[in-house]
């Protein structure tokens, strides 16, 4: 029987390196509509993983579903090796603050200024001072590149990089074990793709975080990523097939001899024109 | 088990703004066509059977999403600056809204009374029927719709919002429970201060029919009161403010519901709002009739003999 406390302490000595999140034959329905098909995958610890792939192909609902945010249709979830399902209501809310989760569009709550939206997680789950939430904000904005000043403005007054960096902000806050990635990168200028690029990178210099990233941007994938793993619809595959279609390097992404890989990480439409009338 | 349950909500909703999402994102080619199931049958039975299903649905999720407010009402009550910016915005924010609607409630009543008690020379009896009237009925069920249409749609939007923008997942990701979070603090509000509203706007009704009525109707204002007093006993007017509670719950628990459930994008929140406000004020005349009839078998049951006014 594995531990009851599954994640303490896992990226240290001889345990850095295992899997801690794992996924066994998940499916997901919505309606009629089948977005994941036998999916399993592992996450080990101390890596970084993008999920990359067309759009509607599950990688949000397999981020989603990898921090219980959202339940599998059939599978299972483990977390170092204990299916979540065992876990008791405490167990699950107290594990599940080893993840951050950085929204796609940042998800701040509207109603709060950036200080309170960083805060958040700490207050609801800790009784710290106010005068001690006030430096951990302070020092969590400035990992992400922003002045204390930043505190008192309201979500509404940022822009989309700046939301997406207050959204870091807050899920550092936390210091989570695992980051979840939602397209951190997506509608964003190519100045502050890269600035997300090196926020990703620089919190994993700084603490042994895992990260899962998923994306679309290939410039994300070269620059953060240990490993790769690319979804494909459902609906262009038969019957059978494996849902995820490549799982490697990013160097051996690139160099993908397999159609789906190569014109997907080149961004080429190939017979997609032709699909849709195009050409 | 028990963690299923919580998660039933979030995860019905997050199904269908993902399904739509999915949906919406498929390329229309044969193999997306293939897993298409048969179109719906649209006979007058299939459309009762479906209907029926649906409703059967909508009242068991509703029942659960009860369920589980109730339970983390239990385990402790949310921060306490939630729950007071909750009633302020609740309780405080409504009240002029209702100080006028209740006054030309008051005031209608006196209008439209008069001239059917003046042709009976019963004028100095119209004190009773607008006070009765009011702080039976219309006090209540005024307070209930006011607090439905600027609370009840406000909540269903903002809630619907933060589901759209994945403000709600993030809460839970953040470690907060969003049912105690964002519904408990507005059951609380709703429940505690709907008898509250109910008071200023029976007050305010009655002062309105007493200043129509006798400063500028002419009715004589001793009699008005003498009637009054008579007819109105304590009873009704705590069947009124118990009624209320009904409401308030109701509307809360129904807005809060829409908001989760609502569908995606800017059409999804409009929906949620305009269905919050439909169902609010269908359950609150049903649970009117329901409670009405209720209390007056207590009442005759507690106090065996002649109603006061008849």
């Amino acid at each position: 029987m594995p531990s009851r406390d599954p994640f303490s302490d896992p990226f240290t000595g001889e345990e850095s390196g295992r899997t801690i999140i794992e996924l066994r034959g998940i499916s997901r329905t919505f309606g009629a509509q089948n977005v994941l098909r036998d999916v399993s995958l592992n996450i080990r610890a101390g890596e970084t993983v993008c999920l990359v792939g067309e759009s509607g192909c599950g990688k949000s609902v397999t981020l989603k579903i990898m921090a219980s945010l959202m339940q599998p249709s059939s599978g299972d979830v483990l977390w170092n090796g204990v299916p979540i399902g065992e876990r008791s209501d405490e167990e699950l809310v107290r594990d599940r603050l080893r993840f951050g989760y950085l929204f796609q569009g940042a998800a701040l709550f509207d109603s709060l200024s950036v200080f309170e939206n960083i805060a958040f997680g700490l207050r609801q789950n800790t009784k710290m001072s106010d005068a001690f939430l006030e430096a951990i904000v302070a020092e969590r904005l400035k990992d992400v590149g922003m002045s204390p000043t930043s505190a008192r403005k309201m979500p509404s007054e940022l822009s989309g990089g700046m939301r997406k960096r207050v959204g870091l902000a807050r899920t550092l806050a936390l210091m989570p074990d695992i980051i979840l990635y939602d397209e951190p990168t997506t509608g964003l200028d190519p100045i502050m793709i890269d600035v997300i690029n090196t926020l990703i990178m620089k919190t994993r210099r700084r603490r042994p975080v895992t990260s899962v990233v998923v994306t679309h941007e290939m410039s994300t994938v070269r620059k953060v990523a240990d490993r790769v793993i690319m979804f494909y619809p459902l609906s262009r595959l038969q019957p059978g097939e494996s849902q995820i279609v490549f799982e490697g390097t990013p160097e051996e992404a690139f160099s993908s001899e397999d159609s789906r890989v190569s014109q997907f990480v080149y961004g080429e439409a190939g017979e997609r024109m032709e699909e849709l009338a195009l050409l | 088990m028990e963690c299923e349950l919580k998660n039933h909500f979030f995860d019905r909703v997050a199904s269908d703004h993902l399904n739509s999402c999915a949906l919406a994102l498929q390329e229309p080619d044969t193999d997306v066509m293939s897993s298409v199931p048969a179109p719906r049958r649209t006979t007058i039975i299939h459309t009762f059977g479906r209907l029926v299903i649906e409703f059967v649905q909508a009242v068991g999720d509703l029942a659960l999403f009860a369920t589980s407010m109730l339970r983390w009402l239990c385990r402790g009550l949310p921060r306490r600056i939630v729950v007071v910016e909750s009633m302020y915005e609740v309780g405080v924010r409504s009240i002029p809204v209702v100080l006028i609607t209740g006054m030309f409630i008051g005031m209608v009543l006196a209008v439209q009374g008069y001239q059917q008690f003046h042709l009976m020379r019963m004028e100095t009896r119209m004190g009773a029927v607008i006070n009765m009237a009011l702080v039976a009925e219309l006090g209540p069920v005024l307070a209930a719709t006011m607090l439905a249409g600027r609370v009840g749609c406000a909540m269903a939007a903002e809630l619907g919002t933060m589901r759209v923008t994945e403000q709600i997942d993030a809460l839970r990701a953040l470690g907060a429970n969003p049912v105690q979070y964002l519904v408990v603090p507005r059951f609380l509000s709703c429940f505690l201060l709907i008898p509250l509203l109910t008071v200023v706007a029976d007050a305010i009704g009655v002062a309105g029919g007493w200043m129509l009525s006798t400063q500028v109707l002419g009715v004589d204002a001793t009699y008005y009161w003498h009637y009054s007093t008579e007819y109105v006993a304590a009873w009704d007017v705590c069947a009124g403010i118990l009624k209320s509670m009904f409401f308030g719950a109701a509307i809360a628990l129904i807005a809060c519901h829409c908001g989760f459930t609502c569908g995606s994008g800017a059409e999804g929140v409009g929906r949620a709002a305009t269905s919050s406000f439909v169902l609010s004020f269908v359950v609150i005349l049903v649970l009117d009739f329901f409670l009405g009839m209720f209390l007056n078998e207590l009442y005759w049951t507690l106090w065996p003999g002649p109603s006061s006014f008849v």
